[in-house]
């Protein structure tokens, strides 16, 4: 993947050298890149004068950053008790059927991400699911492949 | 008299349209003739979002349900410029009337709205809209105020925290004014962790204002210049409504360097959360907010004597700071009348699960739980039995139908294991398996366990173990009294909450569905038909009217028959899913234990 260093360098830009901003910068480069590049925690490593190491514990703990690449496509399963009881581990069961991939998991075309999250707070429209920033309300498997279907890249025939 | 139409973009009602209907009402308003004067206002979240989107018209106090874009012109034709009503629109009650007002809706009615006073009425970051409803006024009140008279007025209302734990706040607050040890922060804690619960979401993106407000006074109260709102970063409204609420306030003066024209100042920032559910807990939250990883410390000494920057911080939940300014405003007295003697004033719950009608409430503490449930909640879907209530996120625990009249507050649900937590209320019917439940919870926990401690880390691991081992039939009776060997270890040696309350969900689940645990171990069978390692389903030839609606809902293709002839379940291909018990309409899908051989 290109990474510009310029993207990097503009992220920093935005906040003043002291650590209680590296979990932000580090959350800007996640949504930048889909993930947190080594290239980048350097760069932050240099621009905050602490070791690397205490960055990479920072990466490795939160939920929200991750060191590998994501996909183009990020689906947020519900597992929140209220999806729960409501069926989301069948839509998991269905998510793998439909694209082979579980929780955690990257498709090898690089299109979807599947991640199980916990609550997001919508328990009222049970399950839910998220793909980028769209909610889906009250899925069922009968409903998934359409939902899918919109994401998924047209190949030319 | 111009009229209002309040298009309500919660989340929830995001995900089912919204924000295409506030757009065709904007759209409709500028190709007015201006006959009748009227505008548009997009809210906050009205707490009934299975039945968004909701729109809602002042002043003739008219709220719809469900409505598209399709319904807008009609609205807008009827109702705003002619005054009647769009019947097939209102909420149908029990007795199948349309209502029109929320206040004869069944939902709405019982509820006495505090922390969610203004959600819905007003434009959720528009300081105007906010001071226009009596916003700020609790402010202006307490710059006239010593520190002492805060206190005392917090102190006189009884309030206790909203997060889960329900320390009173006034002593909280006095505890920090009487340091004498200078920079002090206030915080607010917005990372709601516990799954089923999102009153704070709800007050976060609808009212941002009054958290704000509530973060002045105690800011005044105890002598802080600077404050933080730690807020999930999977809660992006919420964060933006939040940041955009805090310019407003700044820009009309509230917050900055001279709030309301004195000189006291204060300051205040977002921070968003990483992901984590321990960074809900005071001292990791802190750490998070200090730009390190989100553990727990020993709290041998409090937060609130060395918190952020080893320096005394109040850190209040959501819910809590939007009751201040009220209390303020009306009086510790006024607040204390309402609610139980040790519980004063009211809560949100949030009531989800299998329940018919789900959403946010705000009622008086110490209402029952077959009030919410039932009179509120209109009972369980599909009038199955109930079963349990599970209250308090992962630490809390299940409560049976034998315990539906105790009265809702902090002390009575912790007497019976269970607590009141952040006011997550999830309604299990007979579908819901106990040992899975509890599974779930000891899952959820293991995954967010930060790992600083060995009985926490270690335990919880254990106990994953042991519960799904049970869950797929390798059970045995003796697990059970390990299993409560390992909980009290972790409640006895834990280092913070998460570990010390982990297991309220087994011990409640051991405690009152013991018979559940038996019947996995000793008959494998899971009475629910959840636990797929432990159910299989056939149809009764005798109910089944051979409709085919299981045969579309099961994703295995799994089930067979003709048209108006009895369906067939091949157990080869079944996965136990339970997609077909859900589909029939004539409880002709039969749960049986596991497939002999």
């Amino acid at each position: 993947m290109d990474l510009s260093m310029e993207e990097i360098q503009t992220i920093l830009n935005r906040y003043p050298p002291e650590q209680r901003y590296s979990l932000a910068m580090l959350q800007d480069m996640q949504h930048q890149f889909n993930y947190i590049p080594r290239v980048g925690m350097e760069a932050l490593a240099e621009y905050l004068g602490c070791p690397l190491s205490s960055l990479y514990a920072m990466a490795t703990f939160y939920k929200a950053l991750s060191l590998q690449p994501k996909g183009k496509h990020i689906i947020k399963l519900c597992d929140g008790t209220a999806c729960h009881i409501r069926g989301s581990t069948a839509l998991v069961d269905g998510v793998k059927r439909l694209l082979g991939i579980g929780a955690g998991e990257t498709s090898p075309d690089g299109l979807f991400s599947l991640e199980l999250v916990n609550c997001l707070g919508s328990c009222a429209l049970a399950p839910v699911m998220v793909i980028d920033d769209t909610y889906y309300g009250k899925v069922t498997l009968e409903k998934l492949p359409g939902i899918l279907a919109q994401y998924q890249e047209v190949t030319p025939s | 008299m111009s009229k209002t139409v309040l298009v309500c973009c919660g989340t929830g009602c995001l995900a089912n349209g919204s924000a295409k209907v506030a757009a065709e009402f904007h759209r409709l308003l500028e190709g007015s003739d201006h006959a009748v004067e009227w505008l548009v206002k997009e809210t906050g979240c009205n707490g009934f979002c299975e039945n968004g989107p909701l729109v809602k018209i002042d002043p003739d106090d008219i709220t719809y349900y469900k409505v598209q874009v399709k319904d807008v012109p009609e609205i807008e034709e009827k109702t705003v410029l002619g005054g009647e009503t769009v019947d097939r629109l209102l909420y149908k009650n029990d007795q199948g009337q349309r209502v029109r007002s929320q206040r004869e809706n069944p939902f709405y009615a019982p509820q006495h709205k505090i922390a969610l006073r203004n959600i819905g009425a007003i434009s959720p970051t528009s300081v105007e809209d906010y001071v226009a409803h009596g916003g700020y006024q609790a402010l202006r009140k307490a710059l006239t105020m010593t520190p002492e008279e805060i206190l005392d007025e917090m102190d006189r209302s009884g309030l206790r925290g909203r997060g889960g734990a329900g320390f009173p706040t006034g002593r909280k607050w006095r505890t920090a004014a009487g340091y004498d040890k200078f920079p002090k922060y206030v915080a607010c804690n917005g990372d709601e962790g516990d799954p089923g619960a999102f009153m704070d979401r709800s007050i976060l993106e609808g009212d941002p204002h009054s958290v704000l407000e509530g973060m002045a006074i105690c800011a005044l109260a105890i002598g802080a210049e600077e404050g933080f709102l730690y807020i999930r970063d999977e809660y992006a409204l919420a964060v933006k409504n939040v940041r955009a609420a805090i310019a407003e306030a700044e820009a009309y003066g509230a917050l900055g360097d001279h709030i309301l024209g004195s000189d006291k100042k204060l300051k205040l920032s977002v921070v968003r959360g990483g992901g984590a559910f321990v960074c809900g807990e005071s001292t990791a939250l802190m750490a998070s907010v200090e730009g390190r990883v989100g553990e727990p410390r020993a709290k041998y000494i409090r937060s609130v004597q060395r918190g952020l920057w080893d320096q005394p911080t109040v850190l209040n939940n959501v819910e809590t700071l939007a009751n201040v300014p009220v209390i303020l405003l009306h009086g510790g007295d006024a607040f204390a009348r309402m609610g139980t003697e040790g519980s004063k004033g009211t809560k949100v719950f949030a009531l989800v699960g299998k329940v018919k009608r789900t959403g946010l409430v705000e009622v008086p503490m110490g209402v029952t739980l077959r009030h919410l449930i039932y009179d509120i909640g209109g009972g369980v879907q599909g009038d199955r039995p109930f079963k349990a209530v599970q209250t308090g996120g992962p630490s809390g625990g299940c409560i049976p139908a034998e315990l539906l009249d105790l009265p809702v507050d902090f002390d009575t649900l912790k007497s019976r294991g269970a607590m009141m937590g952040s006011g997550g209320m999830i309604v299990m019917d007979d579908r819901s398996c106990m040992v899975e439940v509890a599974r779930y919870y000891i899952k959820f926990l293991s995954e967010e366990s930060c790992g600083k401690c060995t009985p926490c880390r270690e335990g919880l691991r254990h106990m994953l173990q042991i519960l799904t081992d049970i869950c797929e039939g390798r059970g045995q009776l003796s697990d059970l009294d390990l299993l409560e060997e390992l909980c009290h270890t972790l409640a006895d040696s834990s280092l913070c909450a998460l570990g010390k309350s982990a297991p309220n969900p087994v011990l409640t689940t051991l405690k009152y569905f013991r018979q559940e645990y038996e019947a996995h171990i000793l008959e494998h069978r899971c009475p629910a038909g959840v636990c797929a390692a432990l159910t299989s389903f056939a149809i009764d030839a005798e109910k089944c009217v051979g409709c085919g609606a299981c045969g579309r809902a099961c994703p295995a293709g799994a089930v067979s028959g003709e048209r108006k002839q009895p369906h067939v379940i091949d157990p080869a291909r079944c996965i136990a899913c339970g997609s077909c018990r859900e589909a029939c309409k004539f409880g002709a899908v039969v749960t049986k234990g596991k497939v002999a051989g």
